[in-house]
């Protein structure tokens, strides 16, 4: 079993994973190491990281210098491809013209989705985060709580390799010993960044990214992780050794040949090949779940992009893990007489409480960083340390005017340089060229701090996606139509964040280049933009109030399950693909039992 | 620099104010901005339709001109060479922005398909033609013909972000505009990466962090934790 084509295809699979990303990619590696004979249907191309990754490239080998261009949305290097903000012929709406109303959704076309190019910060929910209505009566709970999950962020970590530390703190929670990666050392910026938010009272620790920082335990983490399945650990020892620790060069956005960083391409999709389990069929457009009289999910239809004619694939199972919105979207398109208002859908749920990461953006300029002996700051190619929220009891008495925290991502030193630069503008309003420039470049070059705010969304009944009555993609298949708005809680929380990092920045000794605005309005990101949408197919404890049950299971279809971010009851502001993986791999190991069982 | 009042003129005007500066006579009035430049190559013969798509090979190393034709005029080449070096010049540390092929990059940004950069890159040409014939009505040259003194002067007056003479403030914003491409072009070689210190995408046995007499010297010893 490998790559198939539609002629190819086998007459049945036990499951059919539609999406090949964090969550596609997690549900067809735990499946296919337990033996169950596993379809992945991916709607872009096949991918190859190991000979496609532009490692060393300088930005001077490409065209434009790099910079992002309407073709490459990330930037030349950027490891996305046919995809981003728009992908051509496949359009979505959003029915407001409204400006803050106004949804944006960046959608690969490629073998592991987002997983190729995401920033690979790897941060758990907390206890609270997965009941939030509990601590102050908004969104609501998830039918699951932390120690449920656990377990299994404990085996996505021992899988992928996620460096950081236990610190110890509110919210934040430690892994089990032996489980993460040591982090690398901080950079000199992160060191100044980290004593001069302690007089804020920010806490500076080790972000947790999935990158290698040494080699993986190959000799003790594959019985932890496959107990009592000798294949399994035979084939995820051997993956393991073929995966190097970081050699500290080169973004994590490019993607990583040596295999360094997780992405499904480099870390699920190659183990979960070798059991012989797993089939991928690649460039194949599902557009909806098919079902039986008796209202069981029989498998999928997809259109085959290079003919764009019409296929089957059958299973006895399926798992629909396609990104949120897309989810929504299957679900939404697969009417029946049964199910007139789509599948899974009596709740009238499907689409609704779609949340995003609450994202706020600042930067200075900080002299204290000027004119830096020349080292070497590449590092893990991507953040070594963060601050996470840190104001819980603040927020809980009420002071703080908004309900849910954020965490701090920020950037440093000198990277290298691209196709957007600039120094000196800060001169006595004047743009420094000729020798000065050149001095100007030496003497401010990684001096810059780039803050941003990554925040707690509460999910709200005007934010949601539905099936836009009029408009269809070129394979003839109806679209989105996006309804976004923020609330009070995000936008003040978006000034808050705003403010925080301009006292930061003059902690630093820095300099603001305009003062912060007290207007969230003007401080907050477009909904979509930080890439972090969940929700649409809530998991609850009640058919009525959620579209799937705790096991991500739907409440309609039991044959019918949920693997990606749709099922996110609220989007804590930790970023969500670890939790993605971590319900991804329970749900997989509930739908291997009930197969056991003969349930499904 | 005392600078005439600047008047409007129409496209007609400043071609004819560019061939009589180019038989060597002198304009009284600064040129507007926008209004004088040539058709190039890149208007007459219309642009590429696409770029280089969503699926382009990222391993492949590319120059300027592999993936749409360039469409600087040798005249504008000239000019935009100077102004690059300009900008850049050559000194102690490294050449100059020209020296490294700045130009070839300032004519793929300006020759590009995208909405972005036919945006900027009118901007850029016209800005080119502005400064062309801002030269030839000061000193009777174009603006690579004119000494360095002259072309000096001439960027001093637009290298305020406020001009002091506001009719100049599309020019300053060309100005920046250019100086921050050459900046992009430049520091993205070999060279300039090794001038402004860049010493990374080298493959590393382990990270070190920051050197430890840099820690102490900024006082940071103590929050080396991990």
């Amino acid at each position: 079993m490998a790559f198939v084509t539609p002629a190819t295809l086998a007459d049945r699979y036990d499951v059919v994973v539609v999406g090949s990303g964090a969550a596609g990619g997690q549900s067809a590696y735990t499946l296919s190491m337990d033996g169950a004979r596993v379809l992945m249907v991916e709607a872009g191309r096949n991918y190859d990281p190991v000979s496609e990754t532009a490692m060393f490239q300088t930005n001077d080998a490409a065209p434009l210098r790099g910079a992002a261009t309407p073709d490459k949305q990330g930037g030349f290097f950027d490891a996305t491809v046919d995809g981003g903000w728009t992908v051509a012929g496949e359009p979505y709406t959003n029915a407001s013209t409204e400006e803050g109303r106004q949804f944006k959704w960046w959608r690969p076309r490629m073998l592991g989705g987002r997983t190729n190019h995401w920033s690979r910060h790897a941060l758990r929910n907390g206890p609270y985060d997965f009941k939030p209505h509990s601590r102050d009566g908004l969104g609501f709970d998830w039918p699951i709580s932390y120690g449920d999950v656990a377990p299994y962020y404990d085996k996505v970590e021992m899988l992928i390799g996620v460096y950081g530390t236990n610190d110890g703190l509110e919210n934040t929670p430690d892994s089990p010993e032996g489980v993460l990666q040591p982090p690398p050392k901080a950079r000199i910026g992160e060191l100044l960044a980290r004593q001069r938010g302690r007089k804020l009272g920010i806490p500076v620790i080790p972000i947790r990214r999935a990158v290698l920082t040494r080699p993986l335990d190959h000799r003790t983490l594959p019985a932890r992780l496959h107990p009592g399945n000798a294949k399994a650990q035979r084939i995820l020892a051997e993956d393991m050794q073929n995966r190097a620790a970081c050699f500290w060069a080169t973004r994590c956005e490019r993607g990583c040949s040596i295999r360094a960083n997780y992405q499904s391409t480099t870390v699920h999709i190659p183990p979960a090949l070798a059991t012989g389990n797993l089939d991928i069929l690649a460039d194949a457009m599902v557009r909806e779940v098919l079902v039986d009289p008796a209202g069981k999910a029989t498998g999928v239809v997809f259109i085959d992009k290079r003919t764009g004619l019409e296929h089957r694939a059958s299973a006895r199972v399926v798992v629909l893990a396609a990104s949120a919105c897309e989810t929504v979207r299957l679900l939404l398109n697969s009417k029946s007489n049964r199910f007139p208002a789509g599948l899974a859908n009596s709740s009238g749920l499907v689409g609704k409480y779609i949340m995003d990461t609450v994202g706020g953006n600042w930067g200075g300029q900080i002299p204290l960083l000027e004119n830096l002996p020349p080292h070497n700051e590449d590092g893990a190619g991507g953040l070594h340390v963060y601050a996470p929220w840190w104001l819980y009891k603040e927020q809980k008495a009420g002071k703080l005017g908004f309900a849910r925290g954020y965490h701090i991502e920020f950037g440093t030193g000198k990277g290298m340089p691209g196709g957007r630069m600039g120094f000196g503008n800060d001169t006595g309003g004047r743009t420094s060229y000729g020798t000065r420039l050149k001095e100007d470049a030496r003497r401010y070059y990684g001096s810059y701090i780039g803050f941003s705010g990554r925040g707690e969304m509460v999910p709200n009944d005007d934010s949601f996606c539905e099936i836009d009555p009029k408009v269809v993609d070129k394979w003839g298949i109806p679209v989105l139509r996006f309804s976004w708005k923020w609330s009070e809680h995000e936008i003040r929380q978006a000034a808050h964040m705003q403010r925080t990092f301009a006292d930061w920045i003059e902690a630093m000794g820095g300099v603001n280049h305009r003062a912060p605005s007290p207007d969230g309005r003007k401080a907050i990101s477009a909904g979509g933009a930080v890439i972090h949408e969940v929700g649409g197919t809530i998991m609850g404890a009640a058919p009525a109030a959620s579209v799937t049950n705790s096991w991500s299971q739907t409440w309609d279809v039991k044959n019918l399950f949920v693997a990606d971010g749709a099922v996110f009851a609220s989007n804590a502001d930790k970023n969500p693909t670890l939790t993605i993986m971590a319900l991804a791999w329970r749900t997989a190991d509930r739908i291997l039992d009930e197969m056991r069982r003969g349930n499904l | 620099m005392n600078t005439p009042e600047p008047i409007r003129i129409d496209r007609r005007v400043a071609i004819k104010w560019m061939l009589t500066a180019s038989a060597g006579a002198m304009l009284i009035r600064t040129p507007s901005f926008g209004g004088v430049a040539p058709e190039t190559a890149a208007s007459a013969a219309g642009r590429p339709a696409t770029g280089y798509g969503t699926d382009p090979d990222l391993v492949k190393g590319y120059k300027p001109g592999d993936l749409w034709p360039l469409t600087f005029t040798a005249a504008q080449r000239r000019e935009a060479a100077a102004l690059c070096d300009i900008m850049i010049p050559a000194d102690d540390h490294s050449p100059s922005a020209s020296a490294v092929g700045v130009t070839d990059f300032i004519d793929e940004f300006v020759s590009a398909p995208y909405p972005d950069n036919v945006r900027d890159g009118k901007k850029i040409v016209d800005g080119l033609a502005w400064l062309d014939a801002e030269s030839t009505r000061r000193f009777g040259a174009v603006f690579a013909d004119a000494s360095a003194g002259q072309q000096a002067s001439l960027c001093d007056d637009i290298a305020p972000e406020e001009p002091a003479n506001p009719d100049l403030k599309a020019a300053a914003d060309f100005f920046k505009r250019y100086r921050n491409l050459v900046a992009s072009g430049f520091y993205t070689t070999p060279v300039g990466m090794k001038d402004i210190g860049y010493v990374g995408n080298v493959p590393l046995a382990r990270f070190e962090g920051p050197p430890a007499d840099l820690v102490e010297r900024l006082g940071l010893t103590d929050e080396v934790k991990w």
